[in-house]
C-alpha cells in the first residue's frame, strides 16, 4: 500500500505559478479560489537577501484534524495512497475542516462543499502525476511512494536537507521542501 | 530601386523568420480540423502551438465534450518539452475571454473616442480597399506601413508586399532586442536570435546581467536554468533588484542602474590583464585582439567600484569565477536590451566577454542553431518596389541592418519626410505600450488616411483605429508553419481545436478576402490555408496529414558545437571575431566599447525600471480571466527603508509623477528590500486605457505611459526606456 507525497525542491522553483494554472484548468477550480499556492520568504537586508519560494497545497498528512473534526465523513481519507479527501455530496458545508487545517488549504466552493487538493488522484490513479507536477516548467516537483525506499521522492528526502511546513502542529505533513 | 535596398527588403524578409467550469462558451468542436485526434471517452487531443508569446511552445488541445478544457505541452515538441509556461497553461482564458472583439468594426467619432458601428466583413473590406486604392493612386503603395507582431502576421505582411509597399517593421528590434542583435552581430557576425541560441543547459557558469529569467518566462530558457541549477552551475546575478533569479545566485551584483558597461569593462580588463582568456580560440579566431587588450586594460576594478557601487574585490572574483567555467560560462546576452542608449555597445560588450570565454559556438555557451528548411510558397514575385524603405532615411542609424525601425515610420509619419506615410496597418502589437512617447504615437496617427487593427481584443491601439477586424484566437485557427532556429530542426504546425465563438476570422482569411479586393488575387492562389500548408509540406516531402497527426515534424539531427563539427564562419569584414571592429571606426563609432556616464534622477526622483511577470505577455494578456485571476494588477517596488522615508507601507495607493510632468494611475505600494533605492520597479503592460476592456481598464499603473523620454541608438535606432525618472505622489 503506497503512501502518497511531494517532494518540492525550492532551489529549482521560481515562483511562476505556473502549477496552480495547470491546478485551476485540471479541475475547474472556480476564479478567485485556489487548491495551491506560492509563498515566497525573504529575509535580509538588501543586498543581502536569502530567499526560499515554495508550492503550497494541502499536505495529505497523516495525522488530520480536517479528517477527525469532519461531522458527516466527507473528508476522509482515500484507500489508496493515504490521500485525504473531501466526498462532495456528503459535505454539508460547515467549514470545521476549513477551521482545523494548520495551513489554510481548505476553501468552500461556491457550489457549497468543502474544496482542496486531491492530489490529482483522478490522474495518479491513471497513471499519470498530478496537473501542476506534470506541467512544471522547472522540474522542480516530484511526486511518488514515500513507503517505498527507492522511489525517487524517497531517495531525493535520503540524499538532501529538507524541512516540512509547521513541523509542530503534530500533523505529521507528507509534502517536504528541498534546501 | 537599387539593387542595395533590393537587398535590404530581403534580408528583412529572411528575418521574420476559471477556467472552463465558470465561463459560458459557445464554441463547437471542429471533428473535421482534427481528423486524426486521439479519441479517449469523448475526448479529442489537437495538437499545435503557443501564442500566449512568440516562443511557439508546441502544444495539446484537450478538447471534452466539444468544449476546449485544458492545453499542455507537446510532449514531442523540443521547445516546451512537453510543459508550458503559465501563460501557455492559462491559454484557454484567451478562447473564452468574455471581452473579445466580436465583429468588425468602423469607428464612428473622432480617433481614439472608440464609438464604433458594427459591420460586415465585406462592408470593413470595401473600406479599407477603398481607402488603400485611393492613397495608392495618389501617394504611392509605400504610403502604407504595416507594424506585425507575431508568426500570425505573415499573410498581412504577404499581403502589403503584394500591394507593394516596403515598409513593414515591428517593436521587437527597435524597442527591443535589436542593439543585442546589432552588438553580435558586430562582433561574431551573427545575431542571437529567437529562440536565444544560448545553450543554458550545458553552461557551467551563468551570468545574468538584468535578465530576470524564471519572471520572464521564456520556455526553454526557465527550463534550462532550471536544469543548470540543479547541475549545480555557478549563477552570477547582476541586477539592481534581487530577481527570483538572484535567489538562486552564487554571487549577487547589486549594480547602480546605467553603470553595466563599467562593470563590463573592468570584467575584461581583469582577465586581459591577468591572461585568462582562451587564447587559442583568440588566436583562432579573434582579429584586433591587441588593440582591444590595449584600450579595455585601462579599466580598474577601482576605477568600476566609483560607477556601479560594486566592491573591487568582488569584480575581480566573479571575473575569475567566469574563467574557471570558460568555454562553458555564458554571459546571457538579455533580450529587452534598449535601456540607456549605448545599448548596441553595450551588447557588443557582453559579445567580447563571452569571446573572450571562448563561449561562442561551444557547448555550454552559444550553440549554432539551425532550422529545418521548408520552401517558401511559390508566390509570384512581388511588385518591383518604386521607393526605399523610410524608416532609416540616408542610413542615420548605419548598423540598423536586417529589420526597421519601428519609431522611424512613426517619425516620418509624423513629418511628410522621406515622402508621405498615410495608411498603418496593426497587427498583434499594441502600440501604445509597445513604442515610447505615446504622444507622439497619437501625433503620428492623426496624419493617417486609414489605420488598420487586426487583434483578439479591443486592445488599446485598436481604440484608435478606423477598421478593427477581430481575429481567431490561436485555439481556433491555422497559421503560418514555425520552423525556430534551434538546437535540432523542426517543423510545427498552428491548428484548430474549436470554432470562434462569435465573427471572428483567422487572419490568413483576411489577407486573402482583402487581396482579392484589392485586385491581387493573383497572389492569393490557394483555395484556404489548407492547401497553402499542405503545398509548403509536400515541397518539403510532407504533407498536411502527416503533420496534423501529432503537430511537429523532426528533422535530422546534425552537430551544433564547433568542436563537434560545425565548421566556424564570422561574417564579419574580416572574417574573425572582431575585437577591435574596423567598420564602427569607420563610421565614427568607438571600435572598442567605452563607458558613458548616465545622467543619475534628481534628488528625490527614482529611476523607473520594468519588468516582467510569469504569468502575462506585454499588454496583451491582462484581460485572460485565468490570468488575470492571478495577476490583476502591478506594484510599485519601493525599497523598504524609502518607503518608509516617504511614510508609504506595502498596499498603500500612490501615482507616479515623471521628469516631464505626467502622472500615472493609481499603483500599490510593494515595500521591499529587494531593490536599491535609487530606482524602482514594476511590472509591464498595465494601467490599460481602453475602455472597451473593463477588466483591464485603469489596473494598476503604465510603465510606457511614463516613458516620455528615450534616447536613440546612435549604432541602430533602439529607443532606450531606462531613462525616466519618477517622483511619488501621495495624494489620490
Ligand atoms: S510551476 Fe514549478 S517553478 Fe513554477 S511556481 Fe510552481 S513549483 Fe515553482
Ligand atoms: S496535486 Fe492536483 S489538485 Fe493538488 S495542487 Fe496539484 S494540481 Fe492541484
Ligand atoms: S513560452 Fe509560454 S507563452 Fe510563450 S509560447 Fe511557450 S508556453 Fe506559450
Amino acid at each position: 500500500m503506497p503512501r502518497y507525497g511531494m517532494v518540492i525542491d525550492t532551489r529549482k522553483c521560481v515562483g511562476c505559478q505556473d502549477c496552480v494554472i495547470a491546478c485551476k484548468t485540471e479541475n475547474n477550480v472556480p476564479v478567485g479560489y485556489n487548491r495551491d499556492w506560492i509563498v515566497t520568504e525573504s529575509h535580509g537586508k538588501y543586498p543581502n537577501i536569502q530567499m526560499e519560494i515554495r508550492t503550497e497545497r494541502c499536505n495529505h498528512c497523516s495525522e488530520t484534524p480536517c479528517v477527525s473534526c469532519c461531522p458527516t465523513g466527507a473528508s476522509h481519507i482515500h484507500d489508496v495512497g493515504g490521500v485525504v479527501l473531501i466526498t462532495h455530496e456528503v459535505c454539508i458545508g460547515c467549514k470545521a475542516c476549513v477551521q482545523a487545517c494548520p495551513y489554510d488549504a481548505r476553501f468552500i466552493h461556491p457550489d457549497g462543499y468543502a474544496d482542496k487538493c486531491t492530489f490529482c488522484i483522478h490522474r495518479v490513479e491513471e497513471g499519470l502525476k498530478p496537473a501542476c507536477v506534470e506541467v512544471c516548467p522547472t522540474y522542480c516537483m516530484y511526486f511518488g511512494d514515500l513507503d517505498d525506499p527507492n522511489s525517487e521522492v524517497s531517495i531525493l528526502l535520503q540524499s538532501r536537507k529538507w524541512h516540512v511546513n509547521l513541523p509542530d502542529a503534530g500533523t505529521q505533513p507528507n509534502i517536504f521542501y528541498l534546501t | 530601386m537599387n539593387s542595395l535596398s533590393r537587398r535590404k527588403f530581403l534580408k528583412i524578409s529572411g528575418a521574420t523568420i476559471a477556467t472552463a467550469a465558470v465561463l459560458a462558451s459557445s464554441a463547437k468542436s471542429i471533428v473535421n480540423a482534427a481528423e486524426n485526434v486521439t479519441k479517449k471517452n469523448g475526448l479529442q487531443i489537437i495538437p499545435s502551438y503557443c501564442d500566449l508569446c512568440f516562443w511557439k511552445c508546441g502544444l495539446l488541445a484537450y478538447v471534452k465534450d466539444g468544449k476546449l478544457w485544458k492545453v499542455e505541452g507537446n510532449p514531442k515538441d523540443p521547445l516546451s518539452n512537453g510543459r508550458l509556461c503559465p501563460r501557455g497553461t492559462g491559454g484557454v482564458g484567451a478562447h473564452y475571454d468574455t471581452e473579445r472583439l466580436k465583429s468588425p468594426l468602423i469607428r464612428k467619432n473622432l480617433r481614439g473616442e472608440e464609438k464604433w458601428v458594427e459591420v460586415t466583413w465585406n462592408e470593413a473590406f470595401d473600406y479599407i480597399a477603398d481607402k488603400m486604392n485611393k492613397m495608392k493612386a495618389t501617394y504611392g503603395p509605400e504610403a502604407m506601413a504595416l507594424f506585425s507582431h507575431g508568426i500570425g502576421g505573415n499573410f498581412i505582411k504577404h499581403l502589403l508586399r503584394a500591394f507593394g509597399s516596403p515598409n513593414e517593421t515591428a517593436p521587437s528590434f527597435a524597442q527591443c532586442r535589436g542593439p543585442r542583435e546589432v552588438g553580435f552581430e558586430l562582433t561574431f557576425g551573427d545575431v542571437v536570435g529567437s529562440p536565444e541560441r544560448t545553450d543554458i543547459e550545458n553552461a557551467k557558469c551563468i551570468v545574468l546581467i538584468g535578465s530576470h529569467l524564471g519572471e520572464n518566462m521564456h520556455n526553454t530558457q526557465v527550463q534550462e536554468f532550471s536544469h543548470a541549477v540543479e547541475k549545480g552551475a555557478s549563477i552570477i546575478v547582476v541586477d539592481p533588484r534581487f530577481s527570483v533569479a538572484a535567489s538562486k545566485a552564487k554571487y549577487y551584483l547589486p549594480i547602480k542602474p546605467g553603470t553595466d558597461m563599467a562593470l563590463l569593462l573592468a570584467w575584461m580588463s581583469v582577465i586581459v590583464n591577468e591572461k585568462l582568456y582562451d587564447a587559442d580560440y583568440i588566436s583562432k579566431y579573434g582579429n584586433g585582439f591587441e588593440q582591444f587588450a590595449a584600450e579595455v586594460s585601462q579599466y580598474t576594478p577601482e576605477w568600476a567600484y566609483i560607477e556601479t557601487g560594486i566592491d573591487p574585490e568582488l569584480i575581480r572574483e566573479t571575473a575569475r569565477e567566469m574563467v574557471r567555467y570558460k568555454p562553458a560560462t555564458l554571459i546571457h546576452p538579455g533580450r529587452h536590451a534598449t535601456w540607456y542608449g549605448d545599448d548596441a555597445q553595450r551588447s557588443r560588450a557582453i559579445a567580447l566577454l563571452n569571446a573572450l570565454m571562448g563561449s561562442w559556438g561551444r557547448k555550454g555557451g552559444f550553440y549554432v542553431p539551425y532550422s529545418y528548411s521548408i520552401p517558401k510558397y511559390p508566390y509570384p514575385s512581388y511588385p518591383e518596389l518604386m521607393k526605399e524603405p523610410l524608416d532609416n532615411p540616408n542610413g542615420k542609424y548605419p548598423f540598423a541592418t536586417g529589420e526597421q525601425i519601428s519609431t522611424g515610420i512613426r517619425e516620418a509619419t509624423i513629418t511628410g519626410q522621406p515622402y508621405p506615410i498615410k495608411g498603418w496597418f496593426i497587427y498583434g502589437t499594441n502600440l501604445m505600450q509597445a513604442l515610447p512617447n505615446r504622444d507622439e504615437t497619437i501625433k503620428a496617427l492623426q496624419n493617417l488616411d486609414l489605420m488598420v487593427v487586426v487583434d483578439v481584443i479591443p486592445s488599446e491601439i485598436a481604440g484608435w483605429a478606423d477598421v478593427v477586424l477581430p481575429e481567431s484566437v490561436y485555439l481556433e485557427r491555422y497559421d503560418d508553419l514555425n520552423a525556430s532556429p534551434f538546437r535540432e530542426g523542426f517543423v510545427g504546425i498552428r491548428q484548430p481545436a474549436v470554432e470562434e465563438p462569435n465573427d471572428q476570422k483567422p487572419n490568413w482569411w483576411m489577407a486573402k478576402k482583402l487581396g482579392e479586393k484589392l485586385g491581387l488575387g493573383a497572389y492569393f492562389p490557394w483555395k484556404d490555408i489548407e492547401e497553402y500548408l499542405d503545398i509548403r509540406l509536400k515541397l518539403a516531402g510532407h504533407s498536411l496529414t502527416e503533420i496534423k497527426k501529432e503537430g511537429i515534424i523532426k528533422g535530422p539531427k546534425k552537430p551544433i558545437y564547433y568542436d563537434n563539427g560545425v565548421e566556424p564562419e564570422f561574417l564579419t569584414p574580416s572574417g574573425k571575431i572582431e575585437f577591435y571592429s574596423t567598420q564602427l571606426a569607420k563610421a565614427g563609432f568607438d571600435p572598442v566599447p567605452r563607458y558613458t556616464k548616465h545622467p543619475e534622477p534628481p534628488v528625490g526622483y527614482f529611476r523607473l525600471l520594468y519588468g516582467r511577470a510569469p504569468v502575462h505577455t506585454f499588454s496583451k494578456t491582462q484581460s485572460n480571466p485565468i490570468l488575470a485571476d492571478l495577476m490583476s494588477e502591478n506594484e510599485i517596488w519601493v525599497n523598504a527603508d524609502l518607503a518608509e522615508k516617504y511614510g508609504m507601507k506595502t498596499g498603500d495607493r500612490i501615482k507616479l509623477k515623471n521628469q516631464d510632468g505626467v502622472i500615472s494611475d493609481p499603483i500599490k505600494v510593494r515595500a521591499t528590500e529587494r531593490i536599491r533605492q535609487d530606482c524602482v520597479y514594476m511590472v509591464h503592460g498595465f494601467g490599460q486605457k481602453s475602455r472597451q476592456l473593463r477588466s483591464t481598464y485603469k489596473k494598476g499603473a503604465s510603465d510606457a505611459e511614463l516613458v516620455t523620454k528615450y534616447n536613440t541608438d546612435p549604432l541602430m535606432g533602439g529607443t532606450a526606456m531606462n531613462v525616466n525618472f519618477v517622483t511619488f505622489e501621495m495624494e489620490v
